[in-house]
């Protein structure tokens, strides 16, 4: 009986022990550090993208937070680049000890912070920069994409366009000079050159970043009249390009297609003609066809528009999947570890091979061998309709990932080549608005 | 490439060249007169075509046409709000003392403009096409251009050109701020106010840039950092042309307009290299631009 006694009062102080240590184990804050365009062009992603995660933070704790634990947001702006940008990285990394960090919007950025986090072994989610080649060239342990890649978003825009305008013979292409111009339309380029060798690319323009006029360019493509013009450029440039065409009748005379368009479509409003074929760097849509009848997204987006008077666009949804990978991770870990609180690395080892869902659009699943998100792809043609002082999309098409998504180990344009005219055949569901 | 496209390109360059004329105008008559570099003149263009729009916004409501008279008001109040606040609180102490002075308080100049810009008109783009839109296009070989852009900029350029010229050699006013541009000392003998002819001087070269981002804006989407772009632009063409030369500046940027455009036509992808190509190779030749005089330097 006694020696009973002594183990019952063993287990008990191992419990309560153990209960303090849990206790102890379990932080007072999970403190993420975002990096995003706070300055520059490129502040038109970033800004929206920051008052996304502040709202969602906010709602996050008000439901109790991650695991019972309330997150707590530092942002770093992408405008400063380089050095600075890579200094304050390291900054709240080792001296705010964030526990994960979301970076960054730009190719660039997040070639320069990825190695950074790696060496560092703080989990990263690359939240919105498109470069297909990170994830390719190197295998990560603490860095993850959670959303797609420049491959998939342009082989979405491109088969759309081969379903919707089959016959066209002549393309020109107008994008920034930087490395996603450049990239996207490699893409693209070598996609279309497998499935339709017969087209030919009458122009390659890529005008300066940033640059403030387009009319000579303008002036060459209505002299050469080809039948599609794509563009990658965002933000003001793409605002600028659109409504030159337009004042000149280039968006009459040749098929636009908008690679990105999706965020510049409430900026330009009446400036945009019916009948652009327009990307939404995933399946992201304020009126998304099969979630706007979702209470949940419904509120999300009137809370969004009421907090900074537009709706949503790609990277407030982005943003958004890096919450929920980041909660889903955790949930999952916690899960794993017995209901404990898991270790950094724990969550690290739960992230592989995460699906998670916003419910903003379709699922997400983080790719285990390579930690690339597989992302649906939606693409649209504009359309007016009552009630919007902006054109919507129509006849969208949302695009499986796994279908358009180059095989992990394979570099993407290596898999373009390989694609025949039949692969742009595929079934695809089209919605209407 | 053929005589048509020739006539397209040849219009295209003169419609750029028009609007780099005007935006870099102003910096080289300030640098002519009060020798300094002001860096902050990209500032000074992004706030004159950020407060156009505001105007142009307000004002289109009442009378689309009333968005022309708003696009000079802008460039007016900005050059003599923003250009004057310049010149009189952060040059004026430092006149006479190291000109890397000078280049610093105008960089700072720009760099609390360009966040004040953030501030005041946030980071989406804007833009505001009213008066583009007011005006007809015109039909060159089949090909739509914008009136504003082919007519009105270029004459605007020229009418600012040769009217800058009637006023600095045919006027009182003028000839005072050309005294002061060859001897401050001795012109300051003869009772000229020399801080006078600066601070005056300042806020038409600082109009001038507004004039240009104004007249910019119903083409352009004006967003953050757009004064930064322009002001290196308006570096090539002035230092080109010979720092502080008018007619020199007409002539860069002419230049460049024109070989930009055909550089568009037929080799784009040198097309971001063009006013820095020419830059260097004017250079090189004329190592004080295609105006600039050879100067003297005290040792």
């Amino acid at each position: 009986m006694q020696y009973l006694k002594t183990a019952f009062a063993a287990a008990a102080a191992t419990a309560i022990f153990a209960g303090a240590a849990l206790a102890q184990g379990k932080p007072q804050e999970i403190k993420i550090g975002i990096a995003t365009f706070l300055s520059g062009p490129a502040s038109v992603f970033g800004v929206p993208a920051k008052a996304a995660a502040e709202m969602i933070a906010e709602d996050l704790n008000k439901k109790g937070g991650i695991g019972g634990v309330p997150v707590k947001l530092s942002f770093i702006d992408e405008g400063a680049g380089g050095e600075a940008l890579v200094s304050n990285y390291r900054r709240i990394v080792q001296d705010d000890k964030v526990d994960a960090t979301f970076a960054a919007i730009s190719s660039g950025s997040c070639n320069q912070l990825v190695p950074v986090a790696e060496d560092l072994k703080v989990m990263n989610f690359m939240w919105d920069c498109g470069a297909a080649s990170i994830l390719e060239t190197k295998k990560y342990r603490y860095n993850f994409r959670t959303q797609a890649n420049g491959t998939p978003e342009m082989l979405a825009v491109l088969i759309y366009l081969l379903k919707t305008k089959p016959d066209f013979k002549t393309i020109a292409v107008v994008n920034q000079d930087y490395a996603w111009g450049r990239e996207s339309w490699e893409i693209f380029s070598t996609a279309l050159k497998a499935m339709k060798p017969d087209v030919q690319v009458v122009a390659e323009l890529f005008p300066k970043f940033g640059a403030p006029d387009y009319s000579t360019e303008v002036s060459r493509l209505l002299a050469l009249r080809p039948d599609v013009v794509l563009t990658t450029a965002w933000g003001g440039d793409l605002d600028t390009l659109v409504r030159q065409a337009g004042q000149r009748g280039l968006l009459q005379q040749s098929t636009f297609v908008l690679g990105i368009g999706e965020s510049s479509i409430q900026r330009l409003g009446k400036d945009l003609p019916e009948g652009l074929i327009v990307g939404a760097r995933g399946d992201h849509w304020f009126l998304h066809p099969e979630k706007k009848n979702d209470p949940a997204f419904k509120a999300f987006n009137e809370a969004f528009k009421a907090k900074t008077g537009a709706w949503p666009i790609y990277p407030v949804y982005h943003m958004a999947q890096a919450f929920t990978a980041l909660q889903t991770a955790y949930d999952k870990a916690i899960k794993a570890n017995d209901g404990n609180w898991p270790t950094r690395e724990q969550v690290v080892d739960a992230t592989a091979g995460t699906e998670f869902a916003t419910g903003f659009g379709r699922p997400v699943t983080l790719r285990p061998e390579d930690n690339q998100g597989l992302e649906a792809q939606l693409v649209g043609v504009t359309k007016s309709f009552p009630g919007y002082d902006f054109k919507l999309l129509d006849n969208m098409m949302i695009f499986d990932p796994k279908v358009i998504t180059n095989p992990a180990g394979v570099r993407s344009v290596e898999w373009l080549k390989t694609l025949k005219p039949e692969f742009a055949k595929m079934d695809v569901p089209t919605f209407k608005q | 490439m053929n005589s048509t496209l020739a006539i397209l390109a040849v219009l295209d360059g003169i419609s750029y060249a028009a609007l780099v004329f005007l935006v870099s105008v102003g910096l080289s008559l300030i640098f002519g007169v009060l020798r300094v570099v002001n860096v902050a003149h990209g500032s000074l263009y992004a706030f004159g075509a950020y407060l156009a729009a505001t105007f142009s916004i307000k004002v289109a409501p009442l009378s689309p046409w009333l968005t022309y008279p708003a696009l000079l008001a802008a460039s007016i109040v900005i050059g003599v709000v923003c250009g004057g606040f310049i010149e009189r609180v952060l040059l004026r102490p430092l006149y006479g003392r190291d000109d890397v002075l000078q280049l610093l308080i105008t960089f700072a100049a720009f760099m609390i403009m360009d966040n004040l810009q953030r501030l005041i008109w946030g980071v989406q783009p804007i833009f505001a096409a009213e008066p583009l839109k007011l005006l007809p296009n015109v039909t060159v070989f089949g090909v739509n251009y914008t009136s504003y852009q082919v007519i009105l900029l270029p004459a605007v350029a020229v009418a600012t050109l040769f009217g800058l010229r009637y006023f600095l050699r045919r006027t009182l006013a003028g000839a005072v701020i050309m005294a002061v541009t060859e001897d401050r000392e001795a012109s300051t003998s003869i009772g000229i106010d020399a801080r006078r002819v600066y601070f005056v001087t300042f806020i038409i070269g600082a109009s001038l840039a507004a004039l240009g981002g104004a007249l910019a804006s119903p083409t352009t989407s004006l967003v953050p950092g757009m004064g930064a772009d322009m002001i290196v632009l308006s570096f090539a063409v002035a230092a080109t042309a010979g720092l502080g030369q008018i007619e020199g500046a007409a002539l860069t940027a002419l230049m460049i307009g024109l070989t930009r455009a055909f550089v568009i036509y037929l080799q784009p992808e040198f097309e971001v290299l063009v006013p820095y190509l020419l830059m260097v190779l004017v250079l090189l030749v004329r190592p004080y631009g295609l105006f600039g005089a050879t100067q003297m330097r005290k040792i």
